[in-house]
């Protein structure tokens, strides 16, 4: 067993858990990061690459970037929020170029081009810098509980030590979940490792969820294949099996016509407008895009090639662990949420669309989260790892009847998914399919929580199992509650926007699951 | 998913266990990586990326096929360590993300990158 005391403990090696790490130990904290996989690869930053909101400090743009997004969001974010997430955003940029030394390309004039972030480099740097900064890094270590104190605060986690098959445990002052959000095993490009483990965790710690209506992201794909990158498919015309124009459809404003069509049919889709400068482009800026085509030997600009819509629930979704505090404090002593793990409405309300808010708010999250931690656990005054800590986890590692009479975890990760990946029940969502798609659900999880229980590394699975569930069970409920459509929660039985449910929905529990409006309603200039 | 792990290419330096984050690769005997838990691959191309000798590939298909590529054909067309050559990792090239300028998606943004 390895047995660590840390002052900030950080889960979760993506670009969120990455900073929090560097800006704790940046303030004096000695840091350990654990990782389900490993700190470079891990989540769906790195294998991908990213837009990222980085707006110069010149008022007139910093106001039209947070106004932009504030229809499509339904207006539940947050200026506040949205001003200092640009701030922070634009010096940690800073930092990647001059400290981690990353090769943005550059202007005509020179100037370095700092829009986005290629996957594989930005994260093979944040290691690099990670390991500068005295962090220990824990790679293919899995968390799978959080510890408490007498007092209910969170006083460090254990887990799985993939390699070594061992259990470790770190005793901490304070925790940082950066775990991402949650995919639903949908093989969505770097998603795999994003089952939602950090909301069962808070929330069995006794945090807030929010926004988890908002879960329905579903990203464009060629056919069979994980490489989910959309925003390419706005050069592109969708195709009826006889080659007539799918009429409707399109990567923004048109998935859901996509979606409802594959229900019936395969969809087709050429890229098909974009001039040869574009083609060219693209292919500089997104190599994987190309490697599906590449490698099966079609030519997407004048080939038809079959699409899938994979699932990206709260990845790209906007819901997550609910933010008590400026330092990204939960409502739980100790506890700190950063990047997808956190609900993402603070800065972009029910809607993302695409890459660049999310990883404005992993490095500024990650940050303050760590900055945060750290400062928490510098007030302990040094009791960290001397306080008596107990296990706070419970589905799928303590269960209530232990007899191992119940569904293994493949058996509850297959039932999760036929809820919550059919187009008909998650993206296009009506209440009548919801209702019953929740009691299903439910059922499952007191199944679950009374028998699902494994050892080493299939104790992971079935934590991770566990986590999807509940996830599955927050989205729902919320969703039945926001009886409207606002963001990217579309209810076809509910269409409009009401103006009576301006608020952000706050959910949690576990064995019964709760919700209500968050009071105050945020501020919203319109 | 994982097709190939080229026998003839591995310097068994570890590399991809080390970096496949579902971890599906255990150490073989002779030392050369063995797909103890390929159902786990996440057609992330990681591993890819990160082989310093281009001896492993990756189907974009998230389902294993019938039958492995065959290498030989893989290797004489470029596939072999072409996403690694893409992204300029390795000795003497340039990083793909210095030359990462995408189109414009739309007249008010600007150039996408990324």
């Amino acid at each position: 067993m390895t047995d660590l005391t840390a002052d900030v403990f950080v889960a979760g090696g993506g670009p969120a858990g990455a900073w929090a790490a560097i800006k704790a130990a940046e303030a004096g904290a000695s840091v350990v990061l654990a990782d389900k996989g490993y700190l470079g690869t891990s989540g769906a930053t790195a294998s991908g690459g990213t837009g990222v909101w980085y707006v110069e400090p010149d008022p007139a743009a910093r106001e039209a970037a947070m106004a932009s997004r504030e229809s499509l969001g339904g207006h539940l974010a947050d200026r506040d929020w949205m001003a200092r997430v640009l701030d922070q955003t634009y010096a940690n940029m800073r930092e990647i170029a001059e400290i981690s030394r990353y090769p943005f390309p550059e202007d005509a004039d020179g100037r370095q081009i700092r829009r986005g972030l290629q996957g594989p480099e930005y994260m093979r740097r944040m290691r690099v810098r990670v390991r500068r900064s005295g962090v220990r890094i824990l790679d293919h270590s899995p968390v799978t509980e959080l510890l408490a104190d007498a007092s209910g605060a969170v006083a460090g986690a254990a887990g799985h030590r993939l390699r070594a098959d061992e259990p470790f445990r770190v005793r901490a002052g304070a925790v940082v979940l950066a775990t991402g959000g949650c995919a639903f095993l949908s093989k969505a490009l770097g998603c795999d490792v994003n089952t939602g483990d950090g909301a069962l965790f808070a929330a069995e710690a006794g945090a807030e969820l929010s926004g988890m209506e908002f879960s329905n992201a579903y990203a464009i794909a060629p056919a069979f294949t994980s490489v989910t990158k959309t925003a390419f498919y706005s050069f592109a015309t969708f195709y009826h099996q006889d080659g007539s124009v799918l009429e409707g459809a399109g990567s923004r404003r048109g998935r859901s016509v996509i979606a409802r069509t594959l229900l019936r049919e395969p969809v087709l889709c050429r890229i098909d407008r974009a001039t040869e400068d574009e083609r060219r482009a693209m292919r500089l800026a997104q190599p994987n895009f190309f490697l599906p085509f590449d490698r099966q030997g079609i030519d997407p600009f004048r080939d038809l090639f079959p699409v899938t819509l994979l699932a990206e629930g709260t990845v790209r979704g906007t819901g997550g662990i609910r933010i008590a505090g400026n330092d990204c404090s939960t409502s739980v002593p100790g506890l700190f949420a950063a990047g997808d793990a956190a609900t993402r409405e603070l800065i972009c309300g029910g809607f993302t669309g695409g890459g660049s808010h999310n990883s404005a708010w992993a490095m500024s999250s990650g940050t303050w989260a760590g900055q945060g931690a750290a400062r928490y656990a510098a007030g302990l005054g040094g009791r960290a790892g001397t306080r008596t800590v107990r296990a706070l986890g419970e589905a799928g590692i303590r269960p209530s009847r232990a007899d191992g009479s119940g569904p293994g975890h493949r058996e509850v990760v297959a039932a999760v998914q036929a809820q919550v990946l059919p187009y008909d029940k998650n993206y296009l969502r009506h209440g009548d399919r919801l209702a019953p798609a929740l009691d299903v659900l439910d059922a499952a999880w007191r199944d679950l929580r009374a028998t699902l229980r494994a050892d080493g590394a299939d104790g992971v699975r079935a934590r991770s199992a566990a986590a999807m569930a509940a996830h599955a069970r927050w989205m729902y409920r919320a969703a039945l509650a926001r009886t409207e459509t606002r963001g990217m929660h579309k209810r076809e039985d509910r269409p409009g926007q009401d103006p009576a449910q301006h608020h952000r929905l706050v959910t949690g529990g576990l064995d019964e699951v709760w919700n209500r409006p968050e009071t105050p309603v945020p501020a919203v200039a319109s | 998913m994982i097709e190939i792990v080229s026998r003839e290419r591995c310097i068994a330096c570890d590399k991809c266990i080390e970096v496949c984050p579902t971890n599906v690769f255990d150490r073989g005997a002779d030392g050369i990586p063995v797909l103890t838990r390929r159902d786990d691959c996440q057609t992330c191309f990681m591993c890819e990326a990160y082989c310093p000798v281009d001896a492993l590939f990756v189907d974009p298909r998230s389902h294993p096929l019938p039958a492995p590529p065959d290498e030989r054909a893989l290797a004489r067309d470029g596939s072999l360590g072409a996403y690694r050559r893409q992204i300029g990792w390795g000795r003497g090239r340039t990083p793909g993300a210095k030359l990462a300028v995408g189109p414009a998606l739309d007249r008010s943004t600007g150039p996408l990158t990324s």
